[in-house]
């Protein structure tokens, strides 16, 4: 399976990305901001970072850089997107996912492991997953999801949230929620769910001995559904 | 032409930066502040002399980029 990732100035977990995607066996690409054709390609990563040092918003001069036309293209014609934090962010600014990251409601960076339930496994991206808790790392200032109250009912109607914060044992709480995020969600899909935003990174518990290992089962269970 | 542009959030839309300024002021003594509600002002010099074309311009340039109005209102003065 073919994967790229793409760089923007500022992106500071493409590298992460592609050890990870590596290590369970996708031969992904890096792919410059500037360039305006992507390499063949069965999985598009937007990875995290903080891509043109966030200036204006989130994601909103990533959202209009050269390379992302031809992502809107591969993404509209039913191909593999994946946003993690910053590359969430660029999706909502591209309006290829619906809503948008606002400033943590506790106005501080985050830093931290979190655990998310997975809400929807009839996608690429979590069909037959082992665990529907899994436990990942959070690192981000902007990751409140808020979205208008027609938008959330349509999310929940088409089953597009993708993911929730929750506690240790699945539980959805206030208590689970580390930044204010509406419903406490940590992830959503396109109403199609080949693209997929979440602000938690797998990429970065795929070690037993530094990390976790709940990322290796995300990424070991997408390889297997693109297969 | 000079255009001048200010992007606020919408209201209902939740301004923590906004509110610890204000808490902020209230500790500094400022007791009447109530609310205060954080945006942007951009100063944009566009190369055109008609004042409607300008500022027709500078709605495009409101709606595709510098506000994103899920949250954010703009306004061209």
């Amino acid at each position: 399976m073919n994967s790229s990732v793409i760089i923007f100035p500022g992106s500071n977990c493409d590298r992460d990305m592609d050890v990870a995607l590596k290590k369970f066996g996708f031969k992904n690409k890096m792919v410059w901001h500037d360039d305006d054709k992507l390499p063949k390609s069965d999985l598009i990563v937007l990875p995290g970072g903080f891509s043109y040092g966030d200036y204006l918003r989130c994601g909103s001069i990533a959202g209009k850089s050269k390379i992302i036309q031809s992502v809107i293209d591969f993404a509209n014609s039913g191909g593999l997107v994946l946003g993690i934090c910053n590359g969430f962010q660029i999706l909502t600014e591209t309006g290829l996912l619906k809503g948008v990251l606002q400033q943590n409601k506790n106005i501080e960076f985050i830093c931290k492991n979190i655990f998310i339930k997975i809400n929807n496994g009839e996608n690429k991206f979590f069909e037959n997953i082992d665990k529907d808790v899994l436990e990942l790392h959070i690192a981000h200032n902007e990751g409140n999801y808020f979205c208008t109250e027609d938008e959330l009912k349509s999310l929940e109607d088409n089953n597009q949230i993708a993911a929730y914060y929750c506690g240790s044992d699945g539980k959805i709480d206030e208590k689970s929620n580390p930044n204010g995020a509406i419903k406490n969600i940590a992830g959503i899909f396109n109403e199609k769910k080949n693209i997929l935003g979440m602000m938690p990174h797998p990429e970065r518990m795929i070690d037993k001995s530094l990390s976790g290992e709940d990322g290796s089962i995300f990424f070991e269970n997408l390889l297997k559904n693109l297969k | 032409m000079k255009i001048k542009v200010i992007v606020t959030l919408k209201s209902g839309v939740l301004d923590p930066q906004g509110k610890a300024i204000q808490q902020t002021l209230n500790g500094m003594g400022f007791a009447n502040v109530k609310d205060v509600r954080q945006g942007k002002y951009f100063d944009i010099d566009i190369d055109e002399s008609d004042e409607q074309k300008a500022k027709h311009s500078a709605e495009e340039i409101c709606k595709k980029l510098l506000a994103n109005q899920v949250i954010e209102d703009f306004k061209i003065i």
